[in-house]
């Protein structure tokens, strides 16, 4: 239905290809470019940025939280720190890492970690503070401490939440990645947006917009929100 | 004395600096093999007694030890079966069963061996591979009491652990948790707010007063060999426990509510018109 009014007010318009293409153009572009190699590379360069970006945000947050968690200190220090940084948006610091780093990789990658290592700070944390008392209690009894305790209580008691704010994350530093990828032009999706703009080519932008939204629903639908539901299943959380 | 409670104080924190004193001298010894109930109005301290021996609350004066040795800290040894039962719902039951062996580290087959006797002993073999979830409340408690019993503790702490259940499941399990105390010779120290419970499971009972908890007697519970005790005689002994906890209760109530309560006490529980002199 969409598709059929898209391609009908594309034609009716009388707006140049360049501005609006056509529905039709923009699915001839998305396939060549694919088969080609042109997209397709560039689908790979951020893939490969943001599961770097995202893994060490990843892990800073575990570790961010679990200081918070357990560190009065560093709760009321970092912790709030933490809430106040979180309102920035990633693009934000993208002039600081530019000077920092240059206009690379380096900067790049920053962005997309920095994105999403707050939203995964505070919800680890959240996450870490929720384990109810009783495993805690039963674990001890047990005999569990330290290292183990962490291992086997806190970190999957607290997986739901934990799997929530790698979701959330993950959006995150998606977004930094196309606002940086746009800005540093060193390949990626992003560039080939900037490229399509400066080329005077709609369809190619169009094109890369509905790969983004793509790979944002694969992610978002098959991966977080299965993962999701699996462990609901598992625990009978309903 | 293998458990023994010595001069024992406890209190909590308020706001501004005020404390509440929870529990005051207590003393107590319980013997290896023994099954001892605490009974008390609510807001006693009999759950923050268990959690001392539990090592997993300090006291602030006094001494705890099991078999010589001063509690510290919480350990296997003396293992708590709480209220709710506190199965890892991320693992299946018989990976909640062996968490314990795991970390005293034993050998896979042995830790499996003992497991499966347990779960066979609470009747629950078929449910070795399925998830707390799927289980019902009964079946979740007894998982629970075999993940304690599985670490041969020297002393099953318990805390009202059947006071969620329905009351067919209380009474098989009842009957299910003597057959085990009899057959494994662990010492329990069971918390409750039932009396009826306390008297029909244990060999002792002990009343405690509140606010601060104090002990106020120790009950001798009659028992014969097989472990059947006519009606009148635990009835008898219920009825001692409950005159004893009406003055606790009415403190309780009038403290919450205001002075002008008065709790009169349910004559039902007093006169006995058939009773023909059977505690003479």
């Amino acid at each position: 239905m969409i598709a059929v009014i898209w391609e009908v007010t594309s034609r009716v318009s009388g707006l140049p290809d360049f501005m609006f293409p056509s529905l039709l153009l923009v699915l001839e572009t998305l396939f060549t470019g694919l088969i080609d190699g042109q997209i397709t590379a560039a689908v790979i360069r951020s893939i490969g940025r943001i599961l770097l970006g995202f893994s060490i945000a990843t892990l800073i947050g575990l570790i961010f939280g679990y200081l918070i968690w357990r560190y009065k200190l560093v709760e009321d220090t970092l912790g709030f720190l933490v809430t106040a940084l979180q309102s920035i948006p990633s693009i934000v610091w993208f002039p600081l890492a530019i000077i920092w780093f240059g206009l690379n990789e380096f900067a790049i990658l920053f962005i997309v970690t920095i994105g999403a290592t707050w939203t995964m700070t505070m919800n680890a944390s959240s996450g870490f503070k929720n384990v109810p008392r009783l495993y805690q209690r039963v674990a001890k009894t047990y005999g569990s401490s330290g290292f183990h305790f962490l291992r086997t209580v806190i970190v999957p008691a607290s997986v739901p939440q934990l799997l929530s704010g790698m979701r959330i994350a993950w959006a995150f530093s998606w977004r930094a990645l196309m606002a940086g990828e746009l800005l540093a032009s060193s390949g990626g999706l992003g560039q080939l947006l900037d490229a399509g703009r400066s080329l005077g080519q709609m369809d190619l932008v169009i094109s890369v917009m509905i790969i983004i939204a793509v790979i944002g629903t694969i992610m978002d639908q098959l991966i977080f929100l299965r993962l999701e539901r699996s462990v609901q299943r598992k625990w009978g959380i309903s | 004395m293998y458990l023994s409670i010595k001069e024992i104080k406890k209190s909590f924190p308020l706001k501004d600096n005020e404390r509440l004193e929870v529990l005051d001298h207590i003393n107590l010894e319980v013997e290896k093999g023994s099954f001892v109930s605490i009974v008390g109005p609510s807001g006693c301290g009999k759950s923050t007694l268990l959690y001392l021996i539990a090592g997993l609350e300090k006291v602030d004066e006094g001494l705890i030890t099991v078999a010589g040795k001063e509690v510290r800290k919480p350990g296997p040894d003396r293992v708590v079966v709480f209220q709710e039962d506190g199965l890892f719902p991320w693992l299946t039951v018989l990976d909640n069963v062996t968490y314990g062996l795991k970390i005293k580290g034993q050998s896979k087959d042995e830790m499996e061996k003992k497991a499966k006797d347990i779960l066979q002993m609470v009747h629950l073999s078929n449910y070795a591979d399925s998830y707390p979830h799927q289980l019902s409340g009964g079946m979740k408690q007894r998982v629970s009491i075999a993940r304690a019993l599985v670490m041969e503790p020297d002393i099953l702490l318990m805390d009202e652990p059947f006071s969620a259940l329905d009351e067919q499941t209380r009474m098989v399990l009842h009957r299910e948790l003597l057959e085990i105390w009899r057959k494994t010779n662990v010492t329990i120290f069971f918390v409750t707010h039932n009396i009826r419970e306390a008297v029909q499971l244990s060999e002792k009972v002990v009343v405690l007063a509140t606010r601060p908890g104090k002990i106020k007697e120790i009950i001798p519970v009659p028992t014969t060999k097989d472990g059947v005790m006519p009606d009148s005689v635990t009835l008898h002994t219920e009825q001692r426990i409950l005159s004893l906890l009406e003055g606790e209760i009415e403190k309780v109530l009038k403290e919450e509510m205001g002075d002008d309560y008065s709790f009169k006490a349910n004559p039902v529980h007093r006169s006995d018109s058939g009773d023909m002199g059977s505690n003479i």
